[in-house]
């Protein structure tokens, strides 16, 4: 089955980015495909390579990445909540692209789910 | 359909309203939501009320987190690992999250 | 994008719920924002307004107070767009001392069981 994911939450704030990110591992290893998750709101807060985590601490916008490199997962970061959060090509993590939200609209169409993590 | 709750009953309506819309849905208390699981609360009643008549599932590695073991839950609802959350989207089709 | 190619044509139903007032935090505005957007892909596109959702559907609206955008006027466009569908919870109007006339736009004002019977139709819904 296609999952598509939308992810509305920053990390390292609220769980959601968390969530988002075991239940589209869970559904990778179980075979089925997350052709894309969209990062939307502070959200987009996701894609920033610039993040360092303390050592003992999880790297969220690591594993999205690696996510993306294993499973060709497409990483989309909506352009107008990242501008104005001054998420750029720039500072954008391995995997991660800028689009519109029309990529969000689209998934919800192409994939046989779209499911929501959010606050 | 099925239906996601994450914030504690106890500071937002959001498990509240996704009951009054529930009709024969399945629901899923994930993050903070999963305290809605445990007995002797506010809303335990109401929830084991819920459990008897549709699909109610907590999320076991939120629960774990939490220090909420898996034997002190409201009976009916039925813990479910990360892999379980993913069949119950496939199971019973569009999830609707009550943000 | 090519792997896409297969599914075009495909119309789903799709549903806007809301339940967070205005102003308050983006979600109100980030949700129009993406109901503008599926205009274009030709899907059947309804909107729900629930707890303080309702909220976002307020006459006399003016965020200009507060230097922020007024969007509450882009719910009488949304015809324009073939959007339609706006369904506003009874009980939550009700529970906050408003009535019909206190809404910027036309509605349909649903009960619960109502509202949760559109729901469960749905293919895709998205939750702000």
């Amino acid at each position: 089955m296609k999952f598509g994911i939308l992810v509305n939450e920053g990390p390292y704030q609220h769980q959601a980015a968390d969530s988002a990110y075991l239940f589209a591992k869970a559904a990778l290893e179980m075979g089925h495909e997350v052709p894309r998750v969209f990062f939307y709101m502070d959200g987009v807060n996701n894609a920033n390579k610039l993040q360092e985590p303390q050592q003992d601490d999880r790297n969220v916008v690591q594993r999205w990445s690696e996510l993306a490199e294993s499973h060709e997962v497409d990483l989309v970061v909506c352009v107008a909540a990242a501008l104005r959060r001054g998420i750029k090509d720039e500072i954008l993590a391995p995997g991660f692209r800028i689009s519109g939200l029309g990529q969000l609209v689209e998934i919800g169409v192409e994939a046989d789910r779209l499911v929501t993590f959010g606050d | 359909m099925l239906h996601t709750v994450n914030k504690s009953p106890f500071r937002t309506n959001d498990l509240q309203s996704c009951l009054r819309h529930l009709g024969d849905g399945a629901l899923l208390l994930i993050e903070d939501a999963v305290y809605a699981a445990t007995p002797g609360t506010r809303v335990a009643d109401q929830v084991e009320q819920v459990a008897s008549q549709n699909a109610v599932y907590v999320l076991a590695n939120d629960l774990q987190a939490r220090g909420v073991s898996q034997d002190q839950l409201i009976p009916g609802v039925k813990p479910v690992d990360y892999q379980g959350f993913v069949e119950l989207v496939v199971e019973h089709g569009t999830p609707q999250a009550w943000l | 994008m090519d792997e896409f190619e297969d599914d075009a044509g495909v119309i789903k139903r799709f549903m806007f719920v809301n339940r967070k007032a205005p102003h308050g935090t983006i979600y109100a505005l980030e949700s129009l924002e993406v109901v503008l957007i599926s205009a274009a892909f030709d899907q059947d596109v309804s909107l729900a307004f629930l707890d303080d959702g309702v909220y976002q559907l307020r006459k006399d609206q003016d965020p200009a107070a507060v230097d922020m955008k007024n969007f509450s006027r882009t719910y009488r466009a949304l015809e324009g767009y073939d959007i339609e569908k706006l369904y506003v919870c009874k009980d939550s109007l009700a529970e906050r001392g408003l009535t019909e006339e206190d809404l910027v736009v036309d509605v349909e004002v649903l009960d619960r069981a109502a509202m949760a019977r559109t729901m469960a139709e749905q293919d895709v819904v998205l939750s702000f």
